[in-house]
């Protein structure tokens, strides 16, 4: 099975052979390196830029005005900060030229902790990028979401998003992508680069094929009628992990992958609130200002009376960074025991 | 028109007599627009008086169309003279100072003389005064890509170019055997809303910044329509066919301060419109009677243009949610 990077790596081939892609580019995205996680590694289109995140941002909103089809790359969000006014810039074009112009980019970037990354290889981004208006926020749990979230988002004539767990990066799938060999040596040999040496290496593509992911479309992860877990990324398999836990102990709790934070899938969360009367969200986000809050309050709104006891957010301490000693990671970035002593707390609450 | 044919046109007299109508017509919009602020009829002036000895030449040379095979702008907002030139209708901007909702620009959305026009390649011009220099790289390496002609350019202030994106432009522009063709535009008219110059630049000549990238660079007389066109067709001349970027400073005046925030009152600075019709009159070119004819036609249709634009409908609540998301498919 390919793993989260060759899942984008392979998303991206199929981008620019079948979906228009003219541009896969940030630094140290081409060759050699073909990116610091290889996911953009022997890609016909990727090319190295200077280290300058804002003539990242600049250069693929002008090739979109050109009508290109770009695939930028910040090489981790915690260096996004410098370039939020052109992200706003992105997300506002459509608008404010009533319609005249639009913005067909996808910006990936790595997001989250669990890689001992310290304090600018650790942050996550989506409730700051859900501020920015006009952009479509995706991310991926698995490999084979990866590559059709990427299909997605490259065919999407808006701005997007593509945020990657990066401590995912290297987790093999439970599903092949339609075209992937089922061997996945066979496939290592044929899209990974050698060590050392590279300069005549070319990847050998398997025939991978049209499959999407729609955006705004969650998952049901695990199916359960005591608890609603809402969450995704990297919290998502330590989510499902939990709940399987929980269910030798007779406490079946349901899982939903959102995949698409921005616009969020609504109905399928109230959906199961209204199942299960409990609401748990997850993620690894700071908890000020935090996306999951916004889901509880659209919970709130739509399935208030619905809910046993008062939902709940797991999320990340509001501190200024993770830092490297792994104690500071493990005590202000939500574990797996955090998780799964939350879920058995919300799951047996008396109601 | 096609990516090999464009030719500057010749300066003749006929075009040096055009060139003073466009002039006329830019700063009589422009003065309407700020008398529009001043009785009720917008919220907020901000504009270009005083760059007409630039803009207008510039707009008159642009290889105007859509697509790569034409000249791609990223324009800041002092450019009203340059689109109007290249043709666009003056009601139009009446309708985006007023705010209406038949604004083909922006629905109301935005400042006045923040164009976007997609069948000219002008792309959406934005209150930020240094994301143009940024956003200019993306379609030069489309049009460096495709070959013919076509360049992109991007305007942009003294001001402006303190910020990170200006060397960006010129960083990016200049890659070893990536060279793009981009005209790299400043005028030079040495306030920064109100903060002088000469308290944040140790040189007034910034297109001298381009040195260090090896970037073939000059400055011209803005207020004056015939160096600055000699210069402007120069500049884009190297960057069609050398397709390597250019940087041209224009010294400019700025007439009516930087915006509404300013007062928006005249200053006593040269304006290349009077020192234009001396010329003109000196050279036997116009009369003065002449000339009054072309501020009399302008003023009257443009007052004409404003009482329709009085009656249009301005934005409501049906308005709000247009165009936050493209439905279409993807492609400009």
């Amino acid at each position: 099975m390919a793993n989260l990077a060759q899942a984008i790596r392979l998303a991206l081939h199929y981008g620019e052979t079948h979906l228009g892609v003219t541009d896969v580019f940030g630094e140290d995205v081409g060759a050699p390196l073909g990116g610091v996680f290889t996911a953009t590694q022997g890609l016909k289109t990727a090319w190295n830029t200077p280290l300058d995140e804002r003539g990242i941002i600049g250069t693929a909103l002008g090739i979109a005005y050109a009508g290109g089809k770009p695939v930028a790359e910040i090489q981790f969000c915690d260096y996004i900060y410098n370039v939020i006014d052109l992200l706003k810039l992105c997300g506002n074009v459509t608008w404010s030229s009533a319609g005249e112009y639009h913005v067909p980019l996808v910006l990936m970037t790595p997001v989250g902790s669990g890689i001992h990354g310290s304090m600018y290889h650790s942050h996550s981004f989506e409730s700051m990028a859900s501020h920015i208006q006009g952009w479509k926020i995706v991310m991926p749990s698995n490999p084979k979401d990866a590559y059709g979230l990427l299909l997605s988002a490259i065919e999407d004539p808006n701005p997007v998003l593509f945020l990657a767990p990066k401590a995912l990066m290297r987790q093999k799938g439970a599903e092949l992508i339609p075209g992937e060999p089922a061997d996945e040596r066979t496939l290592h040999t044929m899209i990974d680069a050698p060590l050392g040496d590279r300069s005549d290496w070319q990847p050998n593509w398997p025939p991978v094929e049209d499959y999407r992911v729609p955006i705004g479309q969650a998952k049901i992860a695990r199916e359960g009628s005591a608890l609603t877990v809402v969450t995704y990324g990297r919290m998502l398999p330590l989510s499902v992990n939990a709940a399987e836990t929980l269910a030798k102990e007779g406490i079946d709790v349901e899982v939903i992958d959102l995949r698409t934070i921005y616009p969020f899938d609504l109905p399928t969360v109230k959906a199961s609130v209204e199942k299960t009367g409990r609401l748990l969200v997850i993620n690894e986000d700071t908890e000020v200002t935090n996306f999951g809050e916004h889901v509880i309050r659209k919970v709130m709104d739509e399935a208030f009376y619905s809910l046993e006891v008062k939902p709940e957010l797991l999320a990340g301490l509001d501190v200024p960074g993770v830092g490297l000693a792994w104690g500071y990671e493990q005590h202000s970035v939500p574990q797996a025991d955090d998780v799964l002593a939350a879920m058995r707390r919300l799951a047996t609450q008396q109601a | 028109m096609t990516a090999t044919t464009w030719k500057a046109p010749k300066l003749t007299d006929t075009l040096k007599i055009a060139i003073h109508d466009k002039m006329v017509l830019g700063r009589a919009t422009e003065e309407l627009m700020i008398r529009m602020m001043r009785t009720g009829h917008g919220y907020f002036w901000i504009g270009g008086p005083g760059e007409e000895g630039f803009n207008v030449p510039l707009g008159l040379l642009t290889k105007k169309g859509h697509g790569p095979d034409f000249d791609y702008l990223h324009l800041h907002y002092r450019s009203s003279a340059t689109v109007l030139a290249m043709g666009a209708e003056p009601i139009n901007l009446l309708r985006q100072m007023r705010s209406t909702a038949t604004d083909p620009y922006s629905k109301g959305r935005n400042f006045v003389n923040h164009f976007a026009i997609k069948a000219w390649n002008i792309v959406p011009v934005t209150p930020t005064i240094e994301t143009q220099y940024t956003t200019v790289i993306g379609t030069a390496l489309v049009q460096q890509r495709h070959g013919g002609d076509g360049l992109s350019y991007v305007t942009g202030g003294d001001a402006g170019s303190a910020e990170g994106d200006f060397w960006t432009c010129m960083n990016w522009s200049t890659r070893p055997g990536r060279e793009l063709p981009v005209l790299i535009l400043v005028a030079q008219n040495e306030f920064g809303i109100s903060t002088p110059a000469t308290q944040t630049q140790n040189n007034l000549r910034l297109n001298e910044r381009a040195n260090g990238f090896g970037i073939r660079n000059a400055c011209v007389d803005g207020n004056d329509p015939i160096a600055s066109w000699h210069a402007i067709a120069e500049a884009m001349d190297y960057v069609r066919h050398e397709r390597k970027p250019f940087c041209l400073q224009a010294n400019v005046s700025r007439l009516y301060g930087h915006s509404s925030s300013s007062g928006a009152n005249r200053y006593d600075e040269p304006d290349c419109i009077g020192l234009y019709e001396q010329r003109l009159i000196r050279e036997n070119l116009m009369t003065q009677a002449e000339i009054q004819a072309v501020w009399d036609k302008h003023n009257a249709q443009l007052s004409a243009d404003l009482q329709k634009v009085a009656a249009e409908p301005m934005p409501g609540k049906e308005h709000v949610l247009q165009h936050v998301w493209h439905e279409g498919p993807a492609g400009n």
